[in-house]
């Protein structure tokens, strides 16, 4: 029995893993309501791709290489654009075709950055949300699996255990071991729930907060509404202790405040983490609430003008 | 008649029902007719206030409201109207 030759990609892929996480955590010192209460949010947008999707990309992209499943196929998935760019820039860089369905209305620059880094982008129906995505790719991986290798990230391991690995383990480190609740919105859940996890092994008293938006139609992108979208298969109900519910409105106001009172210019769904955790900080006596902020204002040129002209 | 395209979403409130006929002088009469008949879509379309939620892009035809009369935007027999949920994935 012959061992199985390497994909020399892997071993440049390893070599960008050093732009993957430990990213900083940053004192939310205005925010905060109550001054027995902290607030920290991990500023996601420092690595490869500029957001959060950085680490799980990397991880699922990584495993999909090492496993030998893109010798001859495209890599291919459903993304509403932020795991897309930053699979094509790992993927530019390690010379890995990328084709991905993402919605028709998704932003503009995102489009442009996904192209721009050599994408085969399929648009699908604005009406059908990343659920619709991710029927097209399913189908086009089934009618040419040849072709294409769908590393699907609703329903991938190594999206969650990105966050397992490695952003569990920088908030235990990062707040000392001080950390008393973990706060995030839902979108393929893999935040959530590998963070989630992993506190909970380092202190099963760290609480859980989960997060969707209020409605089924929103603002907030990157976020799902589960009670009318596809549950994705890596989402454990279990391991959030408490899930509340987010307006995009008060996103917006707290877009806003976050730039004139902390300087961080942010996204939507960014600004409803904060916002989850700054309602929470009231309802504490005491506290460190960590949460995670997964993209800057960059890729949000419509909102950003009509928000902040 | 004009013609509303309810996206995903939004069809659990409308027993799976995808477009929706009536008759409406405005865009405004024509999603209020549709909240009429499925209530349980209201909170998901209006603020308490009644007016439509500030983060949703309707169109009629390719024109964003926003771009034409907004929710007075009068509505022609055969017009497409359309509400575009915004996108879900990330996190």
């Amino acid at each position: 029995m012959t061992a199985p030759i390497l994909d020399p990609r892997l071993a440049t892929l390893d070599e960008l893993r050093w732009h993957v996480g430990n990213t900083p955590l940053h004192p939310v010192r205005h925010l905060s309501p109550k001054p027995g209460v902290e607030i920290y949010a991990k500023l996601e947008w420092q690595q490869f791709g500029g957001s959060v999707k950085a680490r799980p990309a990397f991880n699922i992209l990584r495993n999909a290489v090492a496993s030998g499943a893109l010798r001859g196929r495209r890599l291919l998935d459903a993304s509403s654009g932020n795991t897309g760019i930053a699979y094509a820039i790992f993927a530019a860089s390690a010379g890995i075709p990328v084709t991905l369905c993402i919605p028709e209305n998704a932003s503009k620059e995102r489009k442009h950055i996904l192209k721009s880094l050599g994408v085969d982008l399929i648009l699908t129906s604005p009406f059908e949300s990343t659920d619709g995505s991710q029927d097209v790719a399913r189908e086009l991986a089934h009618s040419q699996p040849d072709k294409y290798h769908y590393v699907d990230q609703y329903s991938n391991d190594a999206n969650w255990m990105a966050h397992y690995n490695h952003t569990g383990v920088e908030l235990w480190e990062e707040t000392h071991h001080r950390i008393t609740h973990f706060v995030a919105g839902l979108g393929t859940t893999g935040t959530f729930t590998g963070t989630g996890r992993r506190l909970k092994e380092f202190n099963e008293d760290i609480q859980l907060v989960a997060l969707q938006p209020e409605t089924a139609l929103h603002g907030l992108e990157g976020w799902k509404h589960l009670e009318t979208a596809r549950v994705p298969k890596i989402f454990d109900a279990t391991v959030p202790d408490e899930t509340r519910l987010v307006t995009t409105e008060s996103s917006y106001a707290m877009l806003k405040r976050a730039a004139k009172e902390e300087g961080l210019l942010i996204s939507p769904s960014s600004a409803a983490n904060l916002v989850g955790a700054v309602q929470l900080a009231e309802e504490l006596d005491e506290g460190v609430i960590v949460t995670v902020l997964a993209d800057d204002a960059t890729k949000y040129s419509d909102v950003i003008e009509r928000l902040l002209p | 008649m004009a013609q509303l395209i309810i996206p995903t979403p939004l069809r659990k409130f409308t027993d799976g029902q995808g477009i929706f006929t009536q008759e409406a002088a405005t865009v405004k009469d024509l999603l209020a007719a549709l909240a009429a008949q499925h209530p349980g879509l209201k909170p998901h379309l209006f603020e308490d206030s009644g007016s439509l939620r500030s983060f949703i892009r309707v169109y009629v035809g390719d024109e964003d409201i926003h771009a034409l009369e907004g929710e007075d935007t009068a509505l022609q027999a055969n017009d497409e109207v359309s509400i575009i949920p915004a996108i879900a994935g990330g996190l």
